[in-house]
């Protein structure tokens, strides 16, 4: 047995019946990252001594017998979550070297349940981005074909996921960041109900957009993992302390009604795909789902209104990055030329376009013209969703319009690599918890499946992930790996 | 609705970025796509919508208001590129 093959959930059996301890379990980990990396180059970072050394106190606390899922199980944490003493980048040059001043609180949560952390995982820098070709560093690669990319924006986690250098990983979900990157891996990725999770240490993108959520390599491992990290936190005012039935999550689900909207099976979904979903469809029925399409025209419209909110929310967190506090210093005779040349020097391009473009929609002239009429849309959005959630448990979309593209292949279309998040958008503008699995395999290549639910009902997501799960079969692993 | 080089000009100098005459360039042609994009949304008819500013109810939060702890003056000053007898150190700001 390949000890980095196994789900968290079969780790977990062998570390409670001391067959396996958590520093081998972490060796193995680290030992797989130093092999493979230097080809997927998802890890920004890899911690092995802090690794070996929370893994040691995890084995300790098996040993007086405690118990609980990730305790001792190791994780990695994409790079826009701070984490205390150790490098955190945003994949940014504004910030390499910065080592933050506290924890974020999913970092400490996780301490606490006692997984152990393997490293900090690659992105398009400030989580911008479907492809982490937008990383300031180095693109990441697709364990299925190096020659394409992950997706994005958290592609470091979901190939390190992939590729099994760690059973779980965390992202973060903006407009689909978590959940398209694991369609295109072939993982789980889900995105929590937006106040599920505390923010708290997640550097801010869009801030009435962003939301943590897990990888995995089965729907199981990603509820224990969203259940480690979720629950209020005093720290992040946005939270709701609203009830979770984690009986119900974890039992596969009888029966749901799901919609399918229109807008999901038509020619902007590439026909492999839709065969796909079509198939899910099918063998969801067969198992009792009683599935119906739906109209939901709303869907249309939600690349554009994301591409006005999440770029002006972002133009206005980024104005932190200074050059006085933290970061990145160029020197120059004024504070202000200081600040330009700090910024001109740090950002990427896409981080720029998106600043010009957040700064434009909110000037003076065109607030109204753009952003007003963004938010009025976001209504519209959410008002249809919650429409069709008083008919239905749950929507399945693909995840991914596309299977996994080629590194550069849309490299100056700025319209075409944004698509990429036309079936993930409207989970996001409406605070909806959606989870994407692997639907199966399209010239070699995975397909993801997406389920939304309302606000709130992760219980109901999770259950009918698992019931879908069933009937489509656990993922491979890629070749490279095995 | 489109997007000269001296909107970008200004809109640049908003944002305190100091692009330069190939980037202004590439971006103007970017911004414009991007624009154009917007347009399906422009003839959304939104009259009498109320905007959402936040996908799910938001409230207050209130605590007492109590000492606590936060970083201390070291932590915070830790990363500084540039501090002085204990404040953040700047280049001249009055010009």
């Amino acid at each position: 047995m390949n000890l980095c093959e196994i789900s968290a959930s079969q780790m977990r059996e062998l570390l409670d019946a001391k067959k396996v301890s958590a520093q081998e379990l972490a060796k193995a980990h680290l030992e797989r990252i130093h092999r493979l990396d230097p080809t997927v180059r998802a890890f920004l970072k890899v911690c092995d001594e802090i690794a070996l050394k929370q893994a040691g106190a995890a084995q300790e606390r098996i040993m007086q017998g405690e118990t609980n899922p990730l305790l001792g199980i190791p994780f990695a944490l994409k790079d826009n979550m701070v984490t205390q003493g150790i490098e955190t980048t945003c994949a940014s040059k504004i910030l390499e070297g910065w080592k933050p001043p506290y924890d974020s609180t999913v970092a400490l949560r996780l301490a606490q349940h006692g997984a152990v952390l393997l490293g900090k995982t690659n992105l398009d820098e400030f989580a911008m981005g479907s492809s982490t070709e937008f990383s300031g560093f180095f693109p990441t690669r697709n364990p299925w074909d190096l020659a394409r990319v992950p997706g994005g924006s958290s592609g470091g986690s979901a190939a390190a996921v992939a590729a099994g250098m760690a059973p779980i990983a965390f992202g973060s979900d903006t407009g689909g960041s978590v959940r398209q990157p694991a369609a295109l891996c072939g993982v789980v990725g889900m995105k929590p109900t937006y106040g599920r999770v505390s923010r708290f240490g997640l550097i801010a993108f869009s801030s009435s957009l962003d939301q943590i959520g897990p990888f995995a390599r089965n729907v199981r491992d990603a509820i224990w993992a969203y259940e480690a990290s979720a629950g209020v936190d005093p720290n992040d005012s946005t939270m709701q302390d609203a009830p979770y039935d984690s009986q119900i999550a974890h039992r596969p689900a009888k029966a749901p009604k799901i919609g399918v909207p229109e807008q999901v099976m038509n020619e902007k979904i590439q026909p492999e795909v839709r065969a796909l979903m079509q198939n899910a469809i099918k063998s969801l029925s067969d198992a009792g789902a009683v599935i119906e399409q739906v109209s939901l025209p709303m869907i249309e419209h939600g690349v554009s209104t994301y591409y006005i909110i999440a770029p002006a929310e972002a133009s206005s967190n980024l104005a932190r990055y200074d050059g006085v506090r933290y970061g990145l210093r160029i020197e120059a005779e004024s504070a202000s030329e200081m600040m330009r040349r700090v910024r001109e020097a740090g950002f990427g391009k896409e981080v720029k376009e998106r600043i010009i473009i957040g700064t434009y929609v909110l000037s003076s002239g065109y607030y109204d013209a753009f952003y007003t009429k963004a938010h009025k849309a976001r209504t519209l959005m959410k008002t249809q969703f919650r429409e069709m959630f008083s008919r239905y448990d749950a929507l399945l979309l693909p995840t991914s319009p596309t299977t996994a593209f080629k590194i550069g292949e849309f490299a100056g279309d700025p319209m075409a690599l944004k698509i990429a998040d036309y079936c993930t958008i409207p989970a996001n503008l409406g605070g909806f918890p959606a989870i994407s699995i692997n639907a199966g395999y399209s010239g070699g290549l995975p397909v993801g499946l997406q389920l939304v639910c309302d606000s709130f009902c992760e219980q109901t997501l999770f259950s009918i992930a698992l019931l879908a799960e069933s009937v489509l079969g656990a993922p491979k692993m890629p070749e490279l790996v095995t | 609705m489109s997007f000269t080089l001296e909107d970008l000009k200004t809109v640049s100098n908003l944002a305190r970025l100091d692009l330069s005459d190939e980037e202004l360039a590439q971006m103007v042609g970017n911004l414009n796509k991007v624009l154009e994009s917007f347009r399906g949304l422009q003839q959304l008819d939104l009259s009498g919508i109320e905007i959402t500013a936040h996908s799910v109810d938001t409230h207050s939060v209130w605590r007492e208001d109590e000492p606590r702890n936060g970083l201390s003056r070291a932590e915070a000053l830790s990363a500084a590129p540039a501090s002085h007898a204990g404040l953040f150190l700047v280049p001249r700001i009055i010009e």
